[in-house]
């Protein structure tokens, strides 16, 4: 009798003991992953680094004809940056206007044009790429580039050179078009997520909507707001498609951001471009993965430092809510 | 007494005149807020109504069936692509559903220790690393190995973008079915992987499964990772050691093209591609949220806040 019952006892903590190492291993496959990739890129870049030395950040040569082999990531270090950064001076404050609207506005009117700000998301990289270029850019270069570049072009440098819609401008814009769904949905989170008590209480002291959202909210928020932000940044960083078909393809010296009408090239479109040709063999390809283990090095980055304020902020808005 | 009476119309004007100028910032701000919705959906309605217009005279029977012509003949189709844009879907679920799916359970039922907390969050940083990356990962293991380009290296680097999203929705699921089922399942003296997958699996599967469709969504229109592993081709699929083509890979192509007939074609993919991605996007969400599930009103809130 009572061996019967250990023996049931037995099979039930072996079968669960299976189950549980398993499900941990597929847990852990995230971080094994992580590991696998900065090793691969690491130990595939090599060649590269031994050969340029740490001098492959600043190089600005692009070069993989054979036997005057050079390379350098500064351009295309400077490009992603500068388009990120464009993206998000015109990104960031439409989405914060637009989780304004939805956060505040009745769910009858808000839920379905969020629903519509999300659906911007859902439209494939590849597919901006193309309105991008048979649609917007014609619009963009004959109603606001052209007219810029007549009225300044002389005398600023920002509007110089000839405006023709494949730009860093151009490909900016998209970018910021392309961010606005994930800054938008986790603004309005956080926006959320700050306590009603705080709201009816700017209200009390008779403020208007604009007044509560100033007195209440974005102080409130600050820290959420940011990590929403630094959380498209990171979107803007890593996207390729789109960017890839808009922003000119130049390489080497000519890949350096002088001026929003130029051509430049990001980490990822010169990955895009050039990683099928590259030969294993020579050390463009290596040049390439080195790229790529910069940009995975930005984006951990900004991710992780996105996360952690993201996630703190709507910590936040539990305690308060036990409370 | 005069005096007294000047003094109040003034107080009442100056009163008058702030919480007018007041007002008024209030209205500019409303205002400008508005407008920014209306500029972020502008896009959308635009690259709707142009892949619309465009596509629609590219479809055709012959379009969606054969494999492309000579560049720039504006013949052929794009068979291959639909064709490898659903074999790659397949195959990368295959991959990506099974690991997400055991690691969302791993993070809801195991979930309360510090290696559990380490892999949300890992999870949630995967999410946003750069696609090309993982193209490269996959290009560095699977294709640098064997030595060609193939199906299963799209496959994988897909995958890759896949199982966090699931893992994240499906732990979310999972945590929407109440304590006193798994209780219920205990007292009944089940075994805890039992009582996992007949009794929690069971209650949440509306929410997975909306999980897994998202993630098929978002896959189906990348890129980037495609570009290194299986590399695009103008044939049908012929064997897994070999290129295929994929939709959006072909509308790459074909947008690189300088003739008129290569765009229309793209435009005509295009079309394609957002039917499918859109659908299933649009068709996930009225179908389960006209379900007036509690269980999945809850879940579409708290998924939301994961994707993110």
């Amino acid at each position: 009798m009572n061996k019967v019952n250990l023996n049931i006892k037995q099979r039930k903590i072996i079968s669960d003991k299976i189950f549980k190492i398993g499900v941990t291993t597929a847990g852990a496959y995230v971080l094994i992953v992580v590991v696998l990739i900065a090793f691969q890129l690491v130990s595939e870049s090599y060649p590269v680094w031994e050969e340029e030395g740490l001098s492959f950040i600043t190089k600005t040569d692009w070069n993989a004809v054979e036997g005057r082999e050079s390379f350098g990531a500064l351009p295309y270090i400077l490009g992603t940056l500068t388009t990120s950064a464009i993206a998000m001076m015109i990104g960031v404050p439409l989405s914060i206007g637009i989780a304004m609207f939805i956060s505040d506005a009745p769910p009858k009117i808000g839920a379905p044009l969020g629903f519509l700000v999300e659906l911007l998301a859902a439209v494939p990289s590849v597919i901006y790429g193309l309105w991008g270029l048979y649609v917007f850019r014609i619009y963009f270069r004959d109603w606001f580039e052209t007219p810029l570049h007549d009225a300044f072009g002389d005398n600023i440098w920002l509007f110089s050179g000839n405006p023709y819609g494949l730009d860093i401008l151009t490909a900016s814009v998209i970018l910021a078009i392309m961010i606005i769904p994930t800054v938008s949905a986790v603004s309005r989170e956080i926006m959320k997520a700050v306590p009603q008590q705080q709201k009816e209480a700017a209200y009390m002291l008779g403020a208007t909507k604009w007044e509560m959202f100033k007195l209440a909210i974005f102080p409130y928020s600050k820290t959420g707001l940011i990590g929403a932000s630094i959380l498209g940044l990171g979107r803007a960083v890593g996207e390729t498609m789109a960017v890839t078909m808009l922003i000119g393809n130049a390489t080497g010296l000519g890949a350096i951001p002088s001026s929003l009408f130029g051509p430049s090239q990001t980490m990822s479109s010169i990955i895009a471009n050039e990683f099928v040709e590259a030969s294993p063999a020579s050390i463009h390809m290596p040049a390439l993965i080195g790229i790529g283990l910069i940009l995975l090095l930005i984006a951990i980055v900004i991710n992780v430092v996105a996360h952690l304020l993201v996630t703190r902020m709507l910590k936040i808005k539990e305690g308060a809510i036990n409370n | 007494m005069n005096d007294i009476q000047t003094r109040r119309q003034e107080y009442r004007l100056l009163f008058k005149q702030n919480v007018a100028k007041r007002l008024l910032v209030d209205k500019i701000v409303r205002i400008i807020v508005f407008s920014c919705v209306i500029i972020a959906i502008i896009p959308l309605g635009s690259i709707l109504v142009e892949v619309f217009k465009n596509g629609i005279t590219a479809i055709s029977i012959e379009f969606l069936t054969e494999t492309p012509g000579s560049i720039g003949s504006g013949e052929g189709g794009i068979g291959p692509a639909i064709q490898g844009t659903l074999i790659i879907i397949g195959l990368s679920s295959l991959i990506g559903v099974p690991i997400g799916v055991m690691s969302g359970i791993f993070l809801s039922e195991y979930g309360d220790n510090k290696l559990a907390r380490s892999v949300r969050f890992f999870n949630d940083v995967f999410m946003e690393f750069p696609s090309i990356i993982l193209g490269i990962f996959a290009f560095l293991i699977i294709v640098l190995v064997l030595g060609h380009f193939s199906v299963w290296a799209g496959a994988f680097a897909l995958s890759l973008i896949m199982f966090p999203i699931v893992a994240r929705t499906t732990e979310e699921s999972l945590k929407m079915v109440p304590t006193t089922y798994r209780e219920a399942g205990t007292a009944l003296g089940l075994k805890k992987w039992i009582i996992t997958f007949r009794i929690v699996i069971s209650a949440a599967k509306s929410g997975m499964i909306t999980g897994i469709l998202l993630s098929v969504s978002r896959i189906g229109g990348e890129t980037a990772p495609l570009i290194m592993t299986i590399l695009g081709s103008s044939q049908f699929f012929s064997s897994m050691d070999t290129p295929m083509d994929a939709l959006p890979l072909r509308i790459w192509r074909l947008s690189l093209l300088p003739y008129d007939s290569a765009q229309l074609q793209g435009w005509g993919a295009a079309l394609v591609l957002i039917m499918i991605i859109l659908g299933i996007n649009l068709g996930v969400r009225y179908y389960f949220s006209n379900k007036k599930n509690l269980l999945f009103g809850k879940f579409i809130k708290q998924r939301s806040n994961a994707i993110k």
